[in-house]
């Protein structure tokens, strides 16, 4: 049993540009590691659960990156930006609904107050609350590395259970961003814990329904988890919906494709395989339906 | 090294640290703001919340530098020029505080609320806002009554009368509330003595093993490490233990849990310390582990403690009392079910903290000073070993400190200091002896502060529990027998599980009588972390049992569950499973009619259903001894000194500890009411081994009843005194009581108490939520009401989390509740609404008629729940704590028990009546 050890960095940088972020890491070659809020990493760094490293680099000090904003179509935020932050933004409560639902579950407030959406994408849990949300919404996030900046699909970022493509010790998660929903669409989010000592959510879903007032879904986005090893795009049962009727009768079939292409396993102390199946059935048309009426249509 | 700067409390402040340091730290080390307490490290307690651009945030896992040009605000700024802010002195008058180690973050989040919301804030809010800042003393309630108070700029309600001259009976906030909300209270780690070093220790990692050998060669080479120590260095006696001396204090030939103690490090920093322990290397030749105690009871089972003739059992306790064959043959129906209950941990806020100083000390020797708060007068010079510690036995870590340290108990000294929680944790050693051992080898104060981690090893939790219980009855309802086995889990050391066993053997029927009992109770060792003292002492575990077959057998006499208790309750006249028959000061059946009478309210129904909820109510009741009992001695000395002058005024002294409860409001209280004075012109000292004559243990919810009655009769005689100046010493002998077995008065009294507890259960999730609690609790006399409310509001909550959310969950002897992240205590959104009765059926021995209640609270909720839950879901659970999963698979599958309590992968065991195999 690993015990003593207190692991520390040497230095701790909160740059003031990306450039100079990006700089910092591609000096300590390797020995440096982006850090958000922290309420993830540090605790976990406390525990030893990381490689020791060298320097820290705060990214939540970036002027324009602790902002939320609207830009070319898009809401786009930016790494520094707090859960609550996200919470108690107006245009995101009404155009990405499942998102401020999603961080708004997240830890409680003192975390919410600290943690940031970047780092929990960046985190890439397979039922991180905040990353479930923006899935759900079709996000997309911008990384930024010592050969500039790009832009790639948030679904993309996933290589395995708190794995991301990202590398953390060389590249920034810079800012996120979704097409706000707009007339016709609605979003929701919805999870499942227990209130014992895990603060996994035992199951954890987000959707985004286009539908109008025919009652058509044109379109519809569901992310889950933990479903597998990465958050879940749910694109059979995504197909199920779009082009048929809002109804609960197609939001059960959705949710049985749904089940049908995932294998929903059993987590010891959280949940049981049945536990989880049952917590998607009874929960995803729930927030179909709300995601709907939040759309503006009313489901048949 | 970096300049910080901040503005600080309104001031610009700029402190050269290191990068890696935490805001926490900062604050509590560089800038010497004490009153920002750590409980975990892990952002999950939130007792660190500190304000930044005015915003809460958890200073643990704040680095520093994240604070680079922020704007800090601590506890230390809301008062200004003496003036207390609105919800400093809302928390003062509505007993929000009691252990205090909670209360300034607590303050610090509902400061940011209150700020942002101003007069529109409401309840929602407050529990919203204090989702993730935990109290583990007041249950929330206390704290909801003091935002709103602050919030709305309200006057406390009128009920806190002023007193004149009338102490005893009057709602006044604890005595040390005021420093404990303005940041300024403090506890063992907020001592300063220069020329400290910091320890920690090596512990074992594997619950059972032979060691063969022990190396701190590199440990002791490492730059900065003054001492390493191993049970080779302990100069006295290598063990210790509050009954039996099996513990040892630096472990010899084996380990026998995971937690044991096998070497420890003094060193310059606590990260030289840490680096010191992973260079000691043990060696380990790994033995069976016995996992539970099922387990531990079969004849093939290894052995914990080698050579014992009885193998594995710390003890056998019986009860006896009529004819058991007998009674069961005549009953018309007889309820039988087992029951298990889980391992549960005390999770104080304030992890355990000693520091050592050696005999001699002279802080000039490193630049400083004598800290005026650590002593006590000019002849309180450190010229004895003395160890600071927040203790509920000073006197009995004096004494196991000094037998290992090979000297008579008068060569130490305790200092006890305020204590950030309790509830029977705190009573064994932890790091007493080890401070004392490496302060005497390096000259130098040593402060050993485990972490919230470390707290989780290694001191004793509450016994798991397999028990079988079955209860014959007439059809009219009256008790014919009640037979039970019990299996205890003592884990690895004696500890308390001998009492504490006991006390879940003489327990076991009830609150009730009848007439032929037959009860086993076999105390196990297994290598598990040694199970001890937890507020309720045993009683906890069987009351879930048998109030949870009481309402199966009402069902299936087809009686009322509240007319079952009542016709069987303990009352004058009637006698207990022991064989004692209660002469006076018996409430019980006032207690059911009061929680009954409030239950039935308008439309009441047993339960009904909502939507997607279904809501019940169900009943427990319970009864708790005060004091030790069972033919132990139960002694209290107290001293006393008046003043006589224009104003006259008294100091008492007595080791007894404080741990939130306010012991020393009512040790005021007592002493004021005899002397006819107002109660704030009465000091108290507490737990000084130098100054304060022995108390005895704060347990057995004896302190009101056994330390009350010394003060009050010191006070007695002082008042009999007319001199300007007395000084006097009054040794209190309470009531003496017969051992088990022997009949008679096994206790001097017993506490009584009811409790109703409306749940609703939703049938989605099987998440279950207490809407209500109503409960009425005999206890005497209520010595200060206020504070009285804010034991029984805590009491009821901790017993919630008991029930819904709490196991330490051990896997073959090695603990998965590492992290406070994996031990949820009840937060704020778990807190019921709580109506609270007090019954006052004063006994005649006690202090002003009072007896014990820091107990009782917390013993019937459990049962309760369980009850209320059966009547909303039809399912019974009979394994704690209750798993939403399991709940509604039983539902789903109309299955009518739920045998998997949350961390449990076994259903509950078969167990045989009296260990039969």
């Amino acid at each position: 049993m690993a015990q003593a050890s207190i692991h520390r960095w040497k230095h701790y940088y909160t740059p003031a540009t990306v450039a100079e972020a990006v700089d910092i890491l591609h000096r300590y070659d390797g020995e440096a590691r982006v850090v958000g809020g922290g309420t993830d990493l540090l605790v976990e760094t406390r525990r030893g659960l990381h490689k020791p490293v060298t320097a820290m680099v705060d990214v939540t000090h970036i002027e324009g990156l602790n902002e939320i904003s609207v830009e070319d179509d898009y809401i786009v935020i930016g790494c520094g930006v707090t859960h609550s932050q996200i919470v108690s933004d107006e245009r995101i409560v009404e155009h990405g609904t499942c998102l401020t639902e999603s961080c708004g579950v997240i830890g409680g407030p003192q975390v919410r107050n600290v943690g940031t959406l970047a780092g929990n994408v960046a985190h890439a849990l397979p039922a991180g609350d905040g990353t479930i949300g923006l899935l759900a919404l079709g996000g997309e996030i911008e990384v930024s590395g010592i050969d500039g900046a790009w832009w790639m699909p948030l679904r993309n970022s996933f290589r395995g259970p708190g794995k991301s493509f990202i590398d953390r010790s060389r590249q920034v998660l810079t800012r996120l961003r979704f097409r706000p929903t707009g007339v016709g669409e609605g979003s929701a989010h919805h999870r499942v814990m227990r209130p014992q000592g895990l603060c996994l959510p035992i199951i954890s879903m987000g959707v985004r329904v286009a539908a109008g007032t025919d009652n058509v879904i044109s379109d519809a986005r569901i992310s889950m988890g933990p479903v597998g090893p990465v958050p879940y795009l749910a694109e059979p049962a995504m197909e199920v919906l779009i082009g048929g009727p809002a109804s609960a009768s197609q939001f059960e079939k959705a949710t049985e494709v749904a089940l049908q292409n995932v294998e929903l396993r059993a987590s010891k102390y959280r949940a049981t395989r049945e536990y989880r199946e049952r917590m998607v059935r009874t929960f995803l048309p729930v927030i179909l339906e709300r995601a709907v009426e939040r759309a503006g249509a009313r489901p048949l | 090294m970096r300049t910080l700067r901040i503005t600080l409390n309104g001031r610009p402040v700029e402190v050269d640290v290191h990068e890696s340091r935490y805001l926490s730290e900062v604050l509590r080390g560089e800038l010497g703001l004490k009153g920002t307490k750590i409980g975990c490290n892990e952002a999950e307690c939130g007792i660190c919340t500190v304000l930044v651009n005015g915003t809460p945030v958890s200073s643990c896992v704040f680095p520093a530098f994240k604070a680079q040009g922020a704007v800090v605000e601590t506890i230390e700024n809301l008062s200004s020029d003496g003036k207390l802010h609105p919800l400093q002195q809302a928390f003062l008058d509505q007993g929000a505080v009691q252990c205090g180690i909670c209360t300034p973050g607590m303050i610090m989040t509902a400061k940011a609320l209150i700020d942002e919301k101003g007069t529109a804030l409401t309840e929602d809010h407050i529990r919203t806002a204090l989702k993730d800042t935990y109290c583990r003393c007041t249950g929330y309630g206390s704290i909801v009554r003091a935002i709103l108070q602050a919030a709305r700029g309200e006057s406390p309600e009128a009920s806190n009368p002023e007193g004149t001259g009338s102490a005893v009976g009057r709602s006044m906030p604890n005595p040390n509330a005021r420093a404990k909300i303005d940041g300024s209270a403090r506890f063992t780690d907020d001592y300063v003595f220069p020329g400290t070093l910091y320890a920690r220790t090596k512990r074992a990692g594997v619950p059972h093993a032979r060691v063969r050998s022990i190396d701190t060669a590199a440990a002791k080479e490492l730059s900065g490490v003054h001492a390493v120590l191993t049970h080779e260095d302990v100069p006295g006696h290598n063990r210790h233990g509050l009954v039996i001396d099996d513990w040892p204090v630096l472990c010899d030939d084996k380990v026998r849990y995971a937690g044991d103690a096998v070497a420890i490090v003094a060193a310059d920093s606590e990260e030289i310390a840490a680096a010191a322990i992973d260079l000691i290397a043990v060696e380990y030749e790994e033995l069976p582990v016995v996992a539970d105690a099922l387990q531990a009871a079969e004849d093939a089972s290894p052995l914990v403690h080698d050579g014992r003739s009885d193998g594995n059992v710390l003890k056998h306790i019986k009860v006896d009392k009529g004819d058991i064959e007998a009674g069961l043959a005549a009953a018309d129906v007889v309820v039988d079910r087992t029951y298990r209950t889980q391992c549960a941990e005390h999770l104080f806020l304030e992890p355990e903290c000693s520091i050592g100083i050696p005999a001699g000390y002279d802080p000039s020797a490193y630049g400083g000073s004598v800290d005026s708060q650590a002593v006590r007068g000019e002849t309180a010079r450190h010229d004895k070993t003395t160890i600071y510690v927040g203790s509920q036995i000073p006197y009995q870590d004096r004494s196991q400190t000094a037998a290992a340290l090979g000297v008579e108990p008068d060569a130490v000294r305790v200092v006890a200091t305020l204590t950030g929680g309790g509830f029977g944790g705190k009573e064994d050693i932890t790091g007493q002896i080890h401070v004392a051992l490496l302060a005497e080898k390096t000259g130098r104060p040593v402060k050993m502060l485990y972490s919230r981690q470390e707290s989780l090893l290694v001191h004793p939790k509450r016994h798991p529990t397999v028990i079988r219980i079955r209860i014959g009855a007439n059809n009219d309802g009256t008790l014919t027998a009640v037979q039970a086995t019990l299996y205890g889990d003592a884990g690895a050391y004696a500890s308390l599980s001998e009492k504490v066993l006991t006390r879940a053997t003489t327990h076991a029927t009830g609150p009730y009588e009848a007439p032929n009992v037959k009860v086993d109770c076999f105390a196990m060792y297994t290598n598990n972390a040694p199970s001890g003292a937890f507020r309720g002492f045993g009683v906890t575990q069987s009351c879930f049992a048998v109030e949870s077959s009481m309402d199966i057998l009402a069902e299936e006499l087809g009686i009322d569950p509240v007319e079952l208790r009542h016709k069987n309750a303990l009352d004058i006249g009637r006698t207990t499973s022991t064989g004692q028959v209660l002469r006076e000061s018996a409430g019980l059946r006032e207690c059911i009619d009061k929680v009954a009478s409030d239950m039935r309210g308008e439309d009441f129904r047993w339960s009904w259903e909502e939507g997607d909820s279904r809501f019940a109510w169900g009943i427990a009741v319970a009864y708790k001894n005060t004091g030790l009992g069972g033919g132990a001695p139960d002694k209290a000395s107290a001293e006393i000194e008046v003043w006589r002058g224009d104003e006259t005024r008294a100091e008492v002294r007595i080791s007894s500890a404080e741990l939130g409860q306010n012991l020393p409001g009512v040790l005021a209280a007592c002493a004021a009411e005899e002397l006819g004075i107002p109660a704030e012109n009465v000091s108290v000292l507490l737990g000084d081994t130098d100054f304060c004559p022995d108390g005895g243990p704060t347990t057995a919810s004896r302190q009101s009843f056994v330390s009350g009655n010394a003060v009050r009769l010191a006070a007695r005689e002082a008042a009999a005194d007319e001199g300007e100046h007395v000084l006097l010493r009054y040794d209190y002998e309470a009531p003496q009581t017969q051992p088990l077995g022997q009949g008679g008065d096994m206790h001097f009294a017993f506490s009584f108490c009811a409790q109703a507890a409306l749940v609703e259960v939703d049938m989605t999730t099987g998440e279950v939520h207490v809407r209500k609690v109503v409960a009425a609790h005999d206890i005497g006399r209520a010595l200060n009401p206020l504070t009285l409310k804010g034991q029984i509001e805590g009491g009821i909550v901790m017993a919630l989390g008991y029930t819904l959310t709490e196991h330490y969950i051990q896997e073959d002897g090695k603990p998965w509740t590492r992290l406070m992240a994996r031990y949820k205590m009840p937060s704020i959104t778990h807190a019921p609404e709580i109506v609270s009765h007090v019954v006052e059926h004063p006994v005649s021995a006690g202090p002003f008629g009072a007896k014990g209640a820091g107990e009782l609270p917390s013993i019937p909720t459990t049962a309760a729940i369980t009850n209320a839950i059966y009547r909303a879901t039809g399912v019974r659970v009979r394994s704690l704590p209750v798993d939403q999963d399991e709940l509604l698979r039983a539902h789903a599958d109309g299955a009518d028990t739920a045998e998997l309590g949350w961390g449990d992968l076994e259903p509950v065991p078969h167990v045989a009546f009296g260990g039969e195999a």
